[in-house]
């Protein structure tokens, strides 16, 4: 335990002077102000409260967000090691590769969730400033954050594996930003591609469920957004929402981020120095 | 008592090169073993399969009566890679807090390891302003950690000034006066001959010499020279006593004999004092002794 905490403080150090805390804080504020006060007009309409809204957008602003974050973090933490020469001798201390895994995890961990309680933060604080009914979202928007670290620590996750696998910094930024397109982009685009020609037969009823839940991203807002019954203010493949039970979903973002340390570990202990 | 590195017929190939070939050696507590050889003579293969870094194809190596690479290995097993790098946004003190933390041991002591290194002034500095010797002492630094048993070091010296080679040494014998077995490849020789017990030379995979110096002068047989000034004049009546020698430039005569006629030509030599102005006696030195076992096999 002590390895791991040793690991996440000099990672977290680290990410502090190359200026990553400041930057993911400062994206997450930026872009939540922006949605909220984008955001703020059609409340009344809908019969819900203001920050039930915001977090309605933030959702939608997260899927995109927090694994670009995650990817960005993580793409450098082990093929930075073995370029810059400090694995050998790290790997030939008392700590074993799952340790140092789980050091970085935690440091990056920390990170996101300083970004997302700011931005998310900030967002909220405008919604109650102007309608102070709003704090009755306060639920949903404590749910928002902890599912967001939960996001971050698969694509944190699925980013040490493809750092692994890739061994070079540049490739590995290559691969992540290709899993960002896929996962959180072309996987949605395709989804949708197959409703509007399905016409509501047998993929939308049976296929998709299973399509949103095997994808983190996909899982993040339908959880979000059937657990906040905003589905009628959610637009897009979030309207799908209502048809998964909320367990399903949760479940999905727990297992996600265990498969994806796992994934990283065993392409970790592959990298030999 | 088991030695603390036991290393019996090791074999180790990438691909088509046989990188190891049967190499044994043996390394007790408080030895101090210095491993030559070219680039690409096995040297760092053989000391990062003693780390448990990499695997090999052949043979057994036990570190500390442990298979290397095993976490009781690895407590008791310390490291200084060749070009030691460090993470350029940490301080000296960060980086030896982080490096006592995976040892186990208390993170205070970093300061007092940088004192012994000679770095406290810099503690405090990212090591991104280091110079490449100030990385070294770093890297020397967390040898240090927690008395272990087998010091590995990769060129050691390299990058470092002769005052702080010489602090390097004298570090080194406290640690092997307390046990800890030492295992170092080097390219200075000279260094190597004082401060070591034995020196093992690896060429083309093969450990093809074995031995203290003293061994090593012995099997390799090498001629002595003689350097001999002639008195003012006297340089034909020499050139004609010593048919065999090499006239130089510089008004030098050179002669050279096998070690068991050493004695006999000093002799020679003597019986004509008036002649000489001045003699040199130069043993084979380690550069040659190096050349003449790593060459053997036709290089």
């Amino acid at each position: 335990m002590n390895r791991i905490l040793a690991t996440a403080i000099s990672e977290f150090r680290i990410a502090f002077r190359n200026r990553w805390v400041s930057i993911a804080t400062g994206m997450m504020v930026l872009f939540a102000l922006v949605l909220a006060a984008a955001g703020a007009a059609p409340t009344g309409d809908v019969g819900v409260d203001g920050l039930s809204v915001t977090v309605a957008s933030l959702t939608s602003l997260a899927v995109y967000l927090v694994p670009l974050l995650a990817l960005l973090m993580s793409f450098d933490a082990v093929a930075g090691e073995v370029e810059r020469g400090t694995l050998p001798l790290l790997l030939t201390y008392p700590v074993s590769r799952l340790q140092i895994l789980l050091g970085k995890l935690l440091a990056h961990l920390v990170i996101l969730a300083l970004a997302v309680t700011l931005g998310y933060g900030s967002a909220a604080l405008l919604a109650v400033w102007s309608d102070a009914e709003a704090i009755r979202g306060l639920g949903s928007l404590w749910r928002l954050i902890w599912s967001s670290v939960l996001l971050g620590a698969t694509f944190l996750g699925a980013g040490y594996a493809l750092s692994a696998l890739a061994r070079r910094p540049s490739g590995a930024a290559g691969f992540t930003i290709a899993l960002w397109l896929v996962a959180v982009v072309l996987y949605d685009l395709a989804l949708l591609a197959l409703i509007v020609s399905d016409g509501g037969g047998a993929f939308t009823t049976q296929a998709l469920p299973v399509a949103l839940l095997a994808n983190p991203a996909d899982a993040f807002r339908v959880f979000n957004l059937s657990a906040a019954e905003a589905v009628a203010v959610a637009g897009g493949i979030g309207g799908a929402a209502g048809a998964i039970p909320l367990w399903q979903s949760a479940a999905s973002l727990f297992l996600w981020p265990l498969a994806a340390i796992a994934l990283a570990v065993t392409a970790f202990r592959k990298v030999t120095p | 008592m088991t030695p603390t590195l036991k290393i019996s017929r090791l074999t180790k190939r990438f691909g088509e090169v046989e990188a190891l070939k049967a190499v044994s050696l043996t390394l007790e507590a408080g030895r101090r073993a210095a491993l030559l050889g070219h680039n690409g003579a096995g040297k760092s293969t053989l000391m990062k399969i003693v780390l448990g870094l990499i695997r090999y194809d052949g043979g057994d190596v036990t570190v500390c009566g442990v298979a290397p690479g095993s976490p009781a290995a690895r407590a008791q097993v310390a490291y200084l890679p060749e070009n030691v790098a460090f993470h350029p946004a940490l301080t000296g003190e960060e980086q030896l807090r982080h490096y006592l933390a995976m040892r186990g041991e208390s993170p205070k002591q970093a300061m007092a390891l940088l004192a012994r290194v000679g770095l406290e002034k810099a503690a405090r500095r990212r090591i991104g302003t280091y110079s490449k010797g100030m990385r070294q002492r770093v890297g020397l630094a967390q040898t240090l950690i927690g008395r272990p048993r087998l010091l590995v070091l990769d060129e050691p010296t390299s990058g470092l000034d002769p005052v702080s080679r010489r602090d390097f040494y004298d570090l080194l014998d406290g640690l092997s006066a307390e046990g800890t077995a030492i295992l170092l490849s080097s390219h200075v020789l000279t260094e190597v001959e004082a401060r070591t017990d034995r020196i093992l030379i690896l060429s083309g995979g093969e450990l093809v010499a074995e031995g203290t110096l003293a061994d090593l002068r012995g099997r390799a047989a090498l001629p002595i020279s003689f350097l001999v000034r002639a008195a003012h004049a006297h340089a034909p009546s020499l050139t004609a006593a010593f048919p065999d020698a090499v006239a130089g430039g510089d008004g030098l005569l050179r002669l050279s004999c096998a070690q068991a006629e050493k004695l006999p030509l000093l002799a020679r030599i003597a019986a004509l004092a008036s002649d000489v102005a001045d003699l040199d006696v130069i043993p084979p030195s380690l550069e040659d002794i190096y050349s003449h076992f790593s060459r053997r096999d036709g290089q």
